[in-house]
């Protein structure tokens, strides 16, 4: 044929697969053997044992490691604690991210969004220790910031622990749910609103049965960051935490002497991550969109 | 607030202020006419922008009225201002007579079919049309029935399963018609309902939105910068120039008779005679429109019968568009008319025409002065 060097020309051209196999070969790379392979090791880790005596790594399958979180009353309640701190760290930045965003993105003048999702940014670009560690200064007793607040008011500081892990979680992830529900809610069409009121629906009725619903995978999305960041953590148990554990300081404490039971104890979040994922799919809310 | 027809015109009766408000003006003997909206002084400012500037309008019970004009006229701004979600910065609007100026949309006897349609991406059609009735808390088996019936006078009676993302443009169109005429509104507003979709699709929907009006009787206040849609479709055409009405009248009127130089133009093509060319060929001085298919073409040597006028011209261009032709014709005393004849004849090839002398005639009775 005459037409084979017609335009366009290139290898590309011709084969468009090839060429996004060539595209995306290095980050697939990285994913499969860096990302996945890793996480493949801490799952195989962990139905590993450590031997007692000599410290050396048994490589024979058991189910050992997780007999032990789930039976163990200490790691048992560490584990319920550290889901319960990480859903009321979503629901605390939900509850706050909502308003914020719904400001952000239909009340506010259009040219103030730029300045405002700076605002929001701005703490994401200080240090992680800075920030929990100014928290820590926040909520010290009797004389952190919180408590010369609440003092005069009769009430204290909740001082170190379970409180002030939520709180300091909630400061540290707020961002991530505030962005993708402020993008949802730019996405959202002006003549979505003023149907829902035209069809006779107030404000609340509009927000309920119309924006929640389409901003709904955008919640998702917040949190799933807000959720599973909160799950992992340890340093803010540490630092602000008191005497309270979350699952990522048994980690913390553990994998120098017995890997495999630290690696077990780190397998759990995954998997309640992937259980919340499972239950969103499930649930049909991301289908329509 | 207004459950129905018969408890709104109870309401009316119940505001005298209101019924002398309807009357001034007006001799007693008169009966009293039936205004769906009234609108007095209507003005918003967009910052240095004035969007509309104190509009007066009366639009009767159930009519067609259209709002017609280029872009940025303002019509838009109205529509809005008439459904509730835009403020006037002066001004009063009354429904059925209520002056609801200060009322929210949701408590407004109006429902809109946006010109993006708005459909809830995340309800099915039918849940979609169900949603004015859920909201004032019709009754569920009477809301299925209504909304079923409503999807059947537009022709979507199988659709009510789908989402609206798995419609077509046009289907979509008529799911929000359907979803404003379930809740049976006093009036409906439509902002260029048909701007989306293509030309065929278009003029079918312009007959059967038309079809519905006449069924239903409901008031239909529907924008458009579309002079066909708005000659075909409309008993009475409000012509919006920079925010003001500029022509108010029936179909007729504003084609045969516009009031300006804008409406002219705007309505049709713009057939100016004016200045030195008037005086020339009418004798008179002003500004003149002829409609282009008032206009003869004949050779220079016809002779015009008794109440025409003829200006000579030289043919710049001929245009052949299927049933018809346009010349446009350079006037040898300044200016230029266009002229439409029919192609009746065997032979419609009159390119030959072009650069050629010609005389144009027409009745004087079709020409109108317009204010400038
Ligand atoms: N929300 C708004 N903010 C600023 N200017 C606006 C707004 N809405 C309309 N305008 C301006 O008001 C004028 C009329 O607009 P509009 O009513 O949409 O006209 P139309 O519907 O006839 O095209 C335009 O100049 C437009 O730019
Ligand atoms: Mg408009």
């Amino acid at each position: 044929m005459t037409t084979t060097t017609a335009t366009p020309r290139g290898f590309g051209y011709r084969h468009p697969r090839l060429r996004l196999a060539g595209l995306l070969s290095a980050p697939m790379a990285w994913l499969v053997v860096v990302y996945l392979g890793s996480l493949a090791a801490l799952f195989l880790t962990a139905f590993w044992t450590v031997d007692d005596f000599t410290g050396q790594l048994v490589k024979t399958f058991t189910m050992k490691n997780f007999q032990q979180v789930f039976t163990n009353p200490a790691y048992l309640g560490s584990m319920l604690r550290t889901v319960s701190i990480a859903l009321l760290v979503t629901l605390f930045c939900l509850v706050l991210a909502l308003p914020l965003a719904f400001f952000m993105a239909r009340v506010a003048r259009t040219s103030w969004r730029p300045l405002l999702i700076a605002m929001v940014l701005t703490p994401l670009w200080a240090s992680y220790l800075v920030k929990v560690y100014a928290w820590r200064a926040m909520l010290q007793p009797e004389t952190g910031v919180l408590a010369w607040f609440l003092d005069p008011l009769g009430l204290s500081s909740p001082g170190y622990g379970y409180l002030g892990i939520v709180i300091t979680l909630t400061y540290l992830w707020l961002p991530y749910m505030i962005l993708p529900i402020y993008a949802g809610l730019t996405r959202l069409p002006d003549s979505m609103l003023d149907a829902s009121s035209d069809l006779g629906a107030k404000g609340g009725r509009t927000f309920r049965s119309v924006v929640m619903p389409i901003i709904f995978p955008s919640i998702v999305a917040g949190s799933i960051f807000t959720f599973s960041l909160s799950l992992g953590d340890y340093i803010t148990a540490q630092i602000v935490g008191g005497k309270v554990t979350m699952l990522g300081n048994i980690v913390q404490t553990t994998y120098v002497t017995n890997l495999p039971f630290a690696a077990a104890v780190a397998t759990i979040p995954v998997v309640i991550v992937l259980l919340y994922l499972l239950a969103v799919r499930r649930s049909g809310a991301l289908d329509n969109l | 607030m207004w459950a129905n027809r018969g408890e709104r015109i109870l309401f009316r009766d119940r505001l005298p202020s209101a019924v002398r408000i309807l009357n001034q003006g007006v001799t007693y003997a008169m009966p009293e006419p039936s205004v769906a909206i009234r609108l007095r002084g209507l003005t918003r400012r967009f910052g240095d922008v004035v969007a509309v500037n104190g509009v007066d309008l009366d639009v009767l019970d159930g009519e067609f009225l259209t709002l017609l004009g280029p872009s940025g006229s303002g019509k838009t701004t109205v529509l809005r201002m008439i459904a509730g979600f835009e403020r006037p910065d002066d001004g009063t609007i009354e429904l059925a007579g209520v002056d609801v100026t200060r009322v929210p949309p949701y408590a407004r006897d109006v429902n809109t079919v946006f010109q993006d349609y708005a459909l809830f991406p995340h309800m099915t059609v039918q849940k979609n049309i169900e949603y004015g009735l859920k909201v004032k808390k019709v009754p569920s088996a009477e809301r299925k029935a209504r909304a079923l019936a409503a999807l059947e006078s537009v022709r979507l009676g199988a659709y009510g399963d789908r989402s609206p993302s798995q419609l077509s443009g046009g289907q979509r169109q008529r799911v929000a018609l359907a979803r404003a005429l379930v809740n049976r509104p006093k009036v409906l507003l439509l902002d260029e309902p048909l701007g989306a979709l293509d030309l065929k699709l278009r003029e079918q929907m312009q007959v059967e939105l038309k079809e519905i009006q006449r069924e239903v009787g409901i008031t239909f206040v529907f924008v458009t910068h579309d002079q066909d849609e708005a000659l075909t479709m409309s008993d009475r055409i409000a012509v919006f120039n920079e925010g003001g009405i500029a022509q108010l009248g029936t179909p007729t009127d504003v084609y045969e008779h516009p009031a300006t130089a804008f409406v002219a133009g705007f309505v049709g093509t713009s057939n100016l005679l004016e200045g030195v060319a008037a005086e020339a060929v009418l004798g008179r001085p002003g500004t003149w429109s002829v409609r282009p298919e008032k206009i003869r073409v004949v050779g220079v040597d016809a002779v015009p019968n008794d109440g025409e006028h003829a200006v000579r011209g030289t043919v710049r261009e001929v245009v052949y568009v299927g049933m018809s032709t346009r010349f446009v014709v350079d006037l040898a005393v300044g200016g230029s008319l266009m002229a439409v004849q029919q192609n009746s004849e065997m032979s419609t090839d009159l390119g030959h025409l072009r650069g050629q002398q010609v005389q144009l005639v027409w009745d004087a009775r079709h020409e109108y002065k317009v204010a400038d």
